[in-house]
């Protein structure tokens, strides 16, 4: 994470609106999200739509547009709440966000909002740099992480280009069910 | 020593790969192979078990399961007979044939019957193997991951556009990727 980074949230984001979160099969989540003016007012409004959505239960650590109807590239995340989590920027949304730099790659299991009931193991960077735009100044940020929220941020970016972690999977065995709620597993990212 | 293929199915509780491994202890075989997965709430597991083993010792042990037993020696018997319906395959050693190009297919999309029959039927069409499945339907989303081995002669290329094309009309999704390299 970089220390002098700036907010991740404007300061004068609007209150959202929890949405309801899309399960697979959907067209939108296998679709490509399209790129979006950061100043856009209907995109400010989708980032504090996300956010609110994000916050709506204690186990979600990130969605995407995609993943409440929108196909913009738009993702929200907070990481803080999970074991694996070692840098934590908390409340991040990022307009337009590009994965620009991936490097010590693990496998580890991951579960999706939008795919309940599944767990998959997924090889991920465990440290990447990500540019982005902040909603609404469109202020272009540049955010480097690790560990979880690494991971997070890749499952987001993810599901901007239509991928779910089940197009992933590295072998047969690689998929399960999601079958103990007490799991840290059933955090979402 | 005789070797015998074990499979029970049961109701998923506590305690079951406990009881089916004493009772096979108990009686002085030894677990080769073993694999266990749930399907649905069902526990399903296939042993290759080796030593005397009787079924009906299994069966007492274990009265809420359902154990087969299948005794593995007959089955490589060449001579036809109402028992033959397992055919062995002829096996080959490493590098006598081309034992292909490891790929990972991933299926998604809306359930529907003929899923599988029909991404392995042009797998198949391709001389490629399927060596591992897993499929599971979560809500109304099907699942289907599989490890293949593809002849190296084969135009991958061509065979991503034949599952693309399966794929689109079955409304599924479907990925075809090379796996990830095992050996260090």
């Amino acid at each position: 994470m970089t220390p002098s980074r700036a907010p991740m949230t404007a300061p004068t984001a609007p209150a959202g609106t929890a949405r309801e979160v899309l399960d697979a099969p959907h067209t939108l989540l296998t679709t490509m999200a399209a790129p979006v003016d950061p100043a856009d007012p209907r995109v400010v409004e989708a980032a504090a739509d996300l956010l609110a959505t994000l916050r709506r239960a204690d186990d979600r650590l990130g969605v995407s547009a995609p993943q409440i109807g929108l196909g913009w590239r738009l993702l929200a995340i907070d990481v803080s709440s999970h074991p694996r989590t070692r840098s934590c920027a908390g409340e991040l949304v990022l307009v337009n966000p590009r994965l620009t730099q991936a490097a010590r790659w693990e496998t580890a299991r991951e579960g999706c909002l939008s795919v309940p009931g599944l767990v998959g193991e997924v090889r991920r960077a465990t440290r990447i740099t990500v540019t982005g735009q902040r909603p609404g100044d469109g202020e272009s940020l540049t955010f480097h992480t690790d560990a979880f929220e690494a991971r997070c941020l890749q499952h987001q970016l993810d599901h901007l280009d239509g991928v779910l972690f089940l197009d992933r999977m590295p072998t047969a065995r690689a998929v399960h069910r999601a079958r103990h709620p007490q799991s840290p597993l059933r955090h979402h990212v | 020593m005789g070797l015998s293929a074990v499979t029970v199915l049961g109701i998923d509780r506590p305690g079951v790969i406990s009881e089916v491994s004493g009772a096979i202890a108990e009686q002085g075989a030894n677990i080769q192979d073993s694999t266990m997965t749930l399907l649905g709430d069902y526990v399903v597991m296939t042993l290759l078990v080796s030593g005397t083993l009787a079924a009906e010792k299994l069966r007492d042990h274990c009265p809420d399961l359902v154990i087969t037993t299948v005794e593995m020696d007959g089955l490589r018997d060449p001579a036809p007979s109402p028992r033959a319906w397992f055919r062995p395959f002829a096996r080959t050693s490493p590098g006598e044939a081309d034992d292909g190009v490891g790929f990972v297919l991933s299926v998604h999309g809306a359930d529907r019957p003929g899923i599988i029959s029909a991404v392995s039927g042009v797998l198949a069409c391709e001389r490629g193997t399927i060596t591992g499945m897993n499929s599971r339907l979560s809500g109304d989303l099907y699942v289907l991951i599989a490890d293949v081995r593809i002849p190296g002669d084969v135009d991958v290329a061509a065979l991503m556009r034949r599952l693309a094309a399966v794929g689109a009309g079955l409304g599924a999704e479907i990925t075809f990727r090379p796996a990830v390299p095992e050996l260090l």
